[in-house]
């Protein structure tokens, strides 16, 4: 419904199988199980996805806002969980795209080449968490080296990634001594510390990170030091838009499909429960909301690809995005356990799943209520 | 997704100026008389406003429905019962536009060509409000003409208006398969006006009873075939509520989202701004994230509708611009009166105003019951 070019088409077609063939079917036993999905990264690795910010010439597929809505969206109707290492990778190599030398740029993506492809983007601390201008982890300047100590936590994809982009602090306080530098999973010094057990968002590989007098190599720094909030707010919070905002807005749409079927089927007081107004309604309300977060999201993305509003225009929206499917997302899945009843609230089925995947998009990518506050600053303004 | 073309632009430039120069300063004033801003209307019709479906030949500008979404968007911003008589008078064209015959077209389209015309669309009648197969107004063939008796009421833009498209009962058949679409003009005789609506909003905007005794209607005013009406009315009708009143309760919205913050920059309280406290903050946010799904919704569904997209996907989506942009603009004045507090409770602020017209929105042109009723149709298709 959304106006898509030839290209798109295909990317879609592609991902929409893999989503139907391959991610979907394996959902609930990873979430029971809370592996990470090997299975998934040689799907990704073989269609190219952890690449797809890429050009062409390193291996990716150039995609566009639009493109990596779609992919993730479509990843996520069938398992929320699915697109988060492709999030985290994507969200690195744009980074890397925009804020790295030619040099760095051959060195990370070739070293990219081998093992799993993924990458982790790494800025929460246990202290730090909404806060994110005050975190505490060092680098020092030693020779040619950065020595790094400190601990990340809730690092998404962190489990099995093979780079890891870090927000440390090398100078003064707050925001104005952030930089941003790339560690490789090999460094010695440097281990993925424990496992997080979640309420949802299963196989996610959600882990601390460890750094114990880990030197990595000067030229390891990404744009300039001190520079890495500018990166962060710059580049880095305009993926909410595609990573979380499309992550809900899939998931909500999956939870709807299943549950207009099972609606359809139900019966109780001799008819299906759809014909009653009271389940019409509800439905008509998720699909609403959906459609509405969809509009909003698909909007953004054509203005980002277009380059149609100003910077602050774009950061609202981003955040509008965010914070509006998030909410959206859990509402629906909510409801989706609500029509179901008792069975809904079981593992049979996985309305339950999305509900618990839903409530994880809420607080990750700058929890909604940091994303209210960006959006209400952008409208007073100075005051 | 909000790509306008120059001409729109040009369009959107002009509505503005005259909203801000013309209408804005006597908003208050139309609510507080309950009086049809003759003024207003003469200033719409001086600038094109009241012929905007026409085709250019005749004056018009041949409007898509992005361009009206946009002219009424403008308009509601400062005075949605302004709004409200370009939406029904274009209506009426729209109608005629696409469901007319070449012959009522030569016959009509010079009418309004003057570009002082106002025209009305007329289905409730007293029994028969969202139950709209349920009309019993009769019209009787009887030679070259139809006899009609009946009454209709709640018709805005009633009495005012030179033009009124009604529909009534002419049979064959029962319930919507007896129902026909006809033209009439004022000072039929046997056509008069009842009482006129006192209503809580939308003040200015007449609402108004229409009783016919034995008027006696030329069988060329039929609109499409004899017990075809009710085809003309989802067909045609169902698709302008994206620029009725989705379009209208949109304009309202931002009006008092705007209104609020600038309120809320200048009240001190507690020594600083009321914007600097992060309750307000939040309500600001929240307020804007739902005004921008809704504008992205509803210029998604009108790029669609512009792009002839097939009814059955564009009528749930209508469906739910209206429902859940109607809904919004409930939300966002309600809060922007709390926020401006007792002052925003009085009649020197606008913001009670916008609240009052707000509520009027749900209701009008198809209850949001009605559109949920639709859109889960949509989704649940034969049960």
């Amino acid at each position: 419904m959304i106006q898509l070019t030839e290209e798109q088409r295909m990317i879609h077609a592609t991902v929409r199988k893999i989503a139907v063939e391959k991610i979907a079917p394996r959902a609930a036993s990873i979430d029971e199980s809370d592996e990470f999905p090997m299975d998934y990264v040689d799907v990704f690795k073989e269609n190219r996805l952890f690449k797809m910010v890429l050009p062409e010439e390193y291996g990716g597929i150039d995609a566009d806002t639009t493109t990596l809505c779609l992919i993730v969206e479509e990843l996520a109707r069938a398992y929320a969980s699915a697109p988060q290492m492709l999030i985290t990778t994507g969200a690195v190599l744009q980074m890397l795209l925009k804020a790295a030398t030619e040099a760095q740029k051959e060195k990370f993506f070739k070293r990219l080449e081998k093992g799993t492809q993924a990458c982790s983007f790494a800025l929460t601390e246990p202290g730090h968490g909404s806060d994110a201008g005050s975190l505490q982890t060092k680098a020092v300047l030693d020779g040619d080296h950065y020595m790094i100590n400190g601990a990340k936590a809730f690092i998404t994809t962190g489990e099995i990634a093979e780079l890891h982009l870090i927000f440390v602090r090398t100078g003064g306080e707050k925001a104005k001594g952030i930089s941003v530098m790339m560690v490789d999973k090999d460094t010695p010094g440097f281990r993925v510390g424990k496992k997080e057990k979640k309420m949802g968002f299963n196989g996610t590989g959600t882990v601390e990170l460890i750094f114990d007098d880990v030197r990595v190599p000067r030229d390891n720094l990404i744009g300039e030091v001190n520079k890495g909030w500018s990166l962060l707010t710059g580049v880095a919070n305009m993926m909410r838009v595609w990573g979380a905002g499309c992550t809900a807005l899939g998931n909500a749409e999956g939870a709807l499909e299943y549950v207009i079927e099972y609606s359809k089927q139900r019966v109780q007081f001799g008819k299906p429960i759809a014909s009653f107004q009271a389940i019409q309604f509800m439905l008509a309300d998720m699909a609403m909301e959906i459609e509405a977060a969809k509009s909003l999201i698909y909007r953004t993305a054509y203005l980002m690809d277009t380059n149609g509003a100003s910077f602050d225009e774009i950061e609202s929206l981003v955040c509008m995005c965010k914070c509006y499917a998030a909410d959206v997302g859990m509402k629906a899945t909510t409801d989706a356990v609500q029509i179901m009843g008792g069975y809904g609230y079981t593992q049979d089925f996985p309305v339950e799943r999305r509900m618990r995947d839903a409530k994880s998009v809420q607080i990750y990518d700058g929890s909604n209520q940091i994303q209210r506050v960006v959006i209400a600053r952008n409208m007073i303004g100075r005051l | 997704m909000i790509c306008l073309t120059e001409e729109q632009k040009m369009i959107q430039e002009m509505v503005r100026r005259l909203a801000k120069e013309k209408v804005a300063p006597r908003a208050a004033e139309i609510d507080e008389k309950d009086e049809f801003p003759w003024d207003i209307a003469r200033i719409f019709g001086e600038n094109g406003l009241l012929n905007l479906v026409l085709p250019e030949e005749y004056g018009g500008v041949n409007a898509n429905a992005t361009t009206l979404c946009m002219v009424i968007e403008e308009i509601s911003k400062v005075s949605p019962a302004c709004a409200i008589m370009v939406f029904t008078t274009q209506s009426l064209i729209n109608v005629l536009r696409r469901g007319g015959t070449e012959e009522q077209k030569k016959r009509f389209y010079p009418r309004f060509s003057s570009a002082d015309k106002l025209c009305a669309f007329v289905l409730t009648e007293p029994n028969a409000g969202s139950d709209a197969a349920s009309i019993q107004t009769k019209a009787v063939l009887d030679g070259d003409s139809y006899v009609f008796n009946g009454t209709k009421t709640f018709i805005t833009t009633g009495e005012v208006s030179d033009f009124y498209l009604i529909f009534v009962r002419t049979g064959p058949g029962e319930r919507a398969k007896g129902i026909s679409a006809f033209i009439v003009e004022k000072g039929t005789p046997g056509f008069s006006f009842g009482k006129k609506e006192k209503k809580m909003g939308l003040r200015g905007s007449p609402t108004a009873e229409l009783i016919f005794e034995n008027a006696r209607v030329p069988k060329e005013n039929l609109v499409g075939k004899a017990g075809e009406g009710w085809k003309v009315l989802t067909n045609y009708g169902n698709l302008m509520r994206i620029w009725g009143a989705a379009s209208l309760s949109l304009g309202i919205a931002e009006g008092a989202l705007e209104y609020a913050l600038g309120y809320a920059r200048e009240r001190v309280q507690f020594g600083k701004p009321i914007a600097s406290f992060q309750a307000i903050q939040f309500m600001f946010a929240d307020m804007a994230m739902l005004t921008e799904s809704a504008k992205s919704l509803i210029y998604r569904t009108s790029a669609m509708i512009d792009r002839g997209e097939p009814f059955s996907t564009v009528e749930p989506m209508v469906s739910m611009a209206k429902c859940f942009t109607t809904d919004a603009a409930m939300k966002v004045t309600t809060d922007a009166v709390q926020i401006l507090g007792g002052y925003g409770y009085t009649k020197d602020y606008p913001v009670e105003r916008m609240m009052r017209d707000a509520k009027g929105v749900q209701i009008f042109d198809g209850t949001n019951q009605i559109q949920r009723v639709i859109i889960s149709r949509a989704l649940l298709g034969k049960l």
